[in-house]
């Protein structure tokens, strides 16, 4: 009886058991769906989240892309220059003093009145005049500087149109607007249409983007100075940041006691890392303009700049590499009687090496895009000239990309993406260099 | 006009040949050292305490150093003590203005430049005698001055080469000598992060005090009219010079706070993805893609938002009758908190692997859902770190400059409204520095008070930034 009555009272503890297992299952059940709903949300917004990051990276370069591949192209037109020595405005004269007086843009109208002599009206000549780019007589003169035996003799040379028809050309003016609010009046439009049939119009690679300084016509800016002020600060930039910066994160990896001295210097560096570039075009500014007299705009001053911005990314770059090194090549080398610097300078650094290239390629393309801190110490110079040493002024790439940004012309902004094209494809070369040299001399230990 | 040239090519030339003459030097040195090391022993290097090579090291570092350090100096001083040289020669009748007070620092640089020109040979602007005498006289210090340099620096290497050499024998510890000056050379390399934190609170201190001497704190810190345009004349109207800063600073939180808003939940909501539901896959290529949003330079972002974002809000608001600034602080901030993303998800992707998976997996065994394991777990337990990172984020907002310069506006306006265009602490510093610069206006020196507060502000949010990032590692590490 008593084991009978125990098992009664068994089962209905087992029964209570059962029962509030069935009534949490019942409300786990119940709230499940809910919960497999809000689980999928919540999926569903952090893959929304990656695809609107995508979406807008892809923006980006689709924008730049459709605004700028035009800008490798430049219209130009074929002329046909009957040289005579009276256009000129030099009589008989050949020599190098005369070709240099000479008065090349006299001899382009004059051939403009030759192609159209319908156009005698003084608005419509100089209307004519207009539609084509100051390049042409550059052009023609360095034609004939090669070779003055020309002058006198017809000269065919394909020369750039002003900036307006180029963009008319690229089919970015719209010729339904009105006359008043347009660039190109009705006029000028007649003689490009009279062109495009007598078929000497036509594009061609615009070498003037890639071989030329800066200019106030968008038709004859290029961003060859701009390139060459980028390399030579680059240089500068690469000649300081790389030694010191090694040179620093071995002392602080492998030979500086722990102290608060020590410790100064790496919170020091941490915190550079994260302050804003434009206080160290500050201190450029106030330091080595103001204080040392460095010239303003020279690529010196700008590298000076970039390198105190970059040693804190190089340092902490060398100093991960030097910690991935084993401690074991440094106790072997130690072991067989080698001094402390023998061992870091003979295994030490070279087993490094490839994570400090990395660290340091991917500096430089930082600073390559760097911008606020050269503005600082007078890098928007206007500079038209090529510079020749880091001592002459100049600008670099991105600081011509915000200029040409800056500028009203229609025909500079196809010329801005297409300079972003090119700082991009630096910079997506070097990046590419540096995650390379990672995979090619990535060790596993 | 760009400025004259400060080392004509010529002279470039000139120090880098006297630079490769004394490496040269120095390679000479390091031949005769070994040799000379081999020969005291008589071709026994065993008995050598110091291998030959840091024997010739020693003495290519003793004739290399010294004069390599000379010629730095010599460069860095020679402009300031030739134009004080040549100002001081000329007379005092061209360092006044007609009323006889003196020059100001931009005239006197421009009489400077007109001078280096004469001198490189280039077209004078002005014909004046005492110009094209100071000219000559520029010229003529210069020469002497190189000459001089020569001189000293190659008689400094040899020199230094020849002392070295002396105390090549048998026993001379070479290499704890060549050890302990690489060693010197590597600690005053680590010293360049201190020097460059002093001489960036020194410069900005330094030419803020300067500022505030004209402007007092106050107004600057708590003035709620900002035009840094100096009247020149004094009838000129409309141009009083007022130094508040609280506009530039509302903007910038303004900015910032929308590129926050943008940033963290994309950032935070993609990191957590890539984390713990991206197949290896998806990660593999999403990874490197949100890296290349990192990568891309500061002023296409700007180029983006001024061309191509802007004018869509604009027209945007067009349509549904609303009036959008073409300068419009959303433009700007959503572009900004565009770039800012990878930085938020990438340090956020870093916290959340480095949350134990022991502790996931104490959740899951409780039978939570991913979600709520993500929410009610990993985040609480990832949140120093998320928070320092979003403060980094923060700091990174409020020093941007490319963007802001070129998509918000230059006027400042006290409102919140992000439909209008507002200013930044970085576009003012930017306007007041670019173009002709007088050291002695009060709006140049603004710029250097702007920056300061920026330092100040950014330093204080990475310290905190970094002081919780690092705590929070302490943990499970």
């Amino acid at each position: 009886m008593a084991t009978a009555e125990q098992q009664v009272e068994m089962t209905t503890s087992q029964k209570d058991i059962l029962s509030r297992q069935s009534r949490i299952s019942e409300t786990v059940n119940a709230g499940l769906k809910s919960r497999y709903r809000s689980e999928a949300r919540f999926r569903a917004y952090g893959a929304g989240a990656i695809v609107l990051a995508l979406v807008m990276l892809v923006l980006l370069f689709v924008t730049i892309i459709g605004k700028g591949y035009t800008a490798f192209v430049q219209t130009e037109l074929q002329l046909t220059i009957a040289t005579s020595g009276e256009a000129l405005g030099i009589g008989n004269d050949r020599d190098a003093a005369a070709l240099n007086r000479a008065d090349y843009q006299a001899q382009i109208k004059a051939s403009l009145r030759d192609m159209f002599p319908d156009v005698t009206g003084r608005k419509e000549r100089r209307d004519l005049y207009g539609m084509v780019s100051d390049g042409a007589a550059y052009a023609l003169r360095d034609a004939l500087a090669e070779n003055p035996a020309l002058i006198g003799q017809k000269v065919t040379l394909q020369v750039p149109v002003a900036s307006d028809i180029d963009m008319l050309h690229k089919g970015q003016i719209d010729r339904t607007v009105a006359e008043a609010e347009r660039k190109v009046n009705d006029f000028q439009i007649g003689i490009y249409d009279r062109w495009v049939s007598m078929g000497t119009i036509g594009l061609h690679f615009n070498t003037a983007l890639f071989t030329q300084g800066d200019s106030r016509q968008p038709e004859l800016a290029g961003i060859w100075g701009a390139a060459v002020g980028s390399f030579y600060t680059l240089i500068v930039t690469l000649a300081l940041s790389f030694p010191i910066g090694v040179a620093a994160a071995v002392y602080l990896e492998e030979f500086a006691p722990k102290n608060r001295w020590t410790d100064l210097i790496e919170v020091n560096i941490n915190n550079l890392a994260a302050v804003p570039s434009i206080v160290f075009g500050l201190l450029g500014l106030a330091v080595f303009l103001q204080f040392f007299g460095m010239p303003r705009s020279a690529p010196v001053a700008g590298g000076l700049v970039l390198t105190l911005m970059n040693l804190p990314i190089i340092i902490i770059a060398s100093r991960a590499a030097l910690k991935s090194v084993p401690p074991s090549i440094r106790e072997a080398a130690l072991g067989l009687g080698a001094s402390k610097l023998q061992t870091i300078l003979h295994h030490v650094l070279p087993l490094a090496m490839p994570g400090m290239l990395t660290g340091t390629i991917i500096g430089m393309a930082h600073a390559l895009g760097e911008t606020a801190p050269l503005l600082m110490i007078g890098m928007v110079a206007f500079v038209v000239d090529i510079p020749m040493t880091p001592m002459d002024s100049a600008t670099v790439l991105p600081v011509q990309i915000y200029l040409w940004a800056d500028s009203p012309e229609r025909a500079f902004v196809e010329r801005t993406s297409a300079a972003i094209m090119v700082l991009l494809a630096f910079l997506v070369t070097m990046n590419a260099a540096a995650v390379l040299l990672r995979k090619k001399f990535e060790r596993r230990w | 006009m760009p400025d004259g040239p400060y080392l004509g090519n010529a002279q470039f030339m000139q120090s880098l040949a006297l630079i490769l003459v004394v490496l040269v030097l120095a390679v000479v040195g390091f031949r005769f050292g070994r040799g000379q090391s081999i020969k005291v022993v008589e071709g026994n290097a065993r008995r050598l305490h110091s291998l030959p090579g840091y024997h010739g090291l020693y003495v290519a570092l003793w004739c290399g150093g010294p004069a390599l350090i000379l010629l730095a100096v010599w460069l860095s001083l020679e402009p300031t003590i030739l134009k004080h040289l040549v100002l001081g020669a000329l007379p005092t009748e061209m360092l006044q203005k007609p009323d006889g007070s003196p020059l100001g620092v931009a005239r006197l640089e421009l009489l400077l430049n007109d001078i280096r020109n004469t001198a490189a040979g280039n077209v004078a602007s002005t014909a004046n005698a005492y110009i094209q005498d100071a000219a000559a006289r520029y010229q003529s210090l210069q020469q002497t001055s190189y000459a001089a340099m020569a001189v000293v620096v190659l008689s400094l290497a040899v020199a230094g080469a020849a002392w070295a050499f002396r105390f090549i024998h048998a026993d001379f510890r070479a290499r704890n000598r060549v050890e302990m000056i690489i060693r010197g050379f590597m600690i005053a390399c680590s010293m360049v992060a201190i020097l460059t934190t002093v001489g960036i609170i020194l410069s900005l201190l330094f030419e803020s005090m300067r500022f505030f001497a004209v402007v007092p704190v106050t107004d600057f810190l708590f003035g709620l009219d900002w035009s840094p345009q100096m009247a020149l004349r004094a009838d000129q109207v409309g141009s009083s010079g007022a130094f508040g800063a609280v506009p530039l600073f509302l903007g910038t939180l303004l900015i910032s706070g929308i590129a926050m808003a943008v940033a963290v939940p994309v950032g935070l909501l993609s990191a957590i993805y890539m984390a713990e539901y991206a197949p290896r896959k998806v990660r593999a290529v999403v990874k490197p893609l949100l890296e290349i949003l990192a990568g891309i330079p500061t002023v296409v972002y700007g180029f983006f938002a001024a061309l191509t974002v802007a004018p869509a809000f604009r027209g945007l608001g067009e349509s549904i009758g609303l009036d959008v600034s073409s300068e419009s602080a959303l433009a700007a901030g959503i572009v900004m908190g565009i770039m800012i993303v990878p930085f938020v998800s990438s340090l956020s992707d870093d916290v959340i692997t480095a949350v134990p998976n022991s502790m996931r997996e104490g959740s899951y065994g409780l039978g939570a859902t991913k979600s709520e394991t993500i929410k009610r777990v990993i985040i609480p337990a990832a949140l120093p770190g998320i928070v320092g990172g979003v403060l980094l984020a923060v700091s990174r907002a409020i020093g941007e400059t490319m963007i802001v310069v070129m998509a918000a506006g230059l006027s400042a306006n006290l409102s919140v409204n992000p439909l209008e265009a507002v200013t930044t602490v970085t576009v003012q510093i930017v306007t007041l520095l670019v173009g002709d610069q007088e050291f002695d206006s009060p709006k140049t020196l603004a710029a250097f008070a702007l920056g300061l507060v920026l330092f100040m502000v950014t330093l204080a949010l990475n310290v905190v930034a970094l002081h919780v990032v690092r705590k929070y590692r302490e943990q499970y590490e």
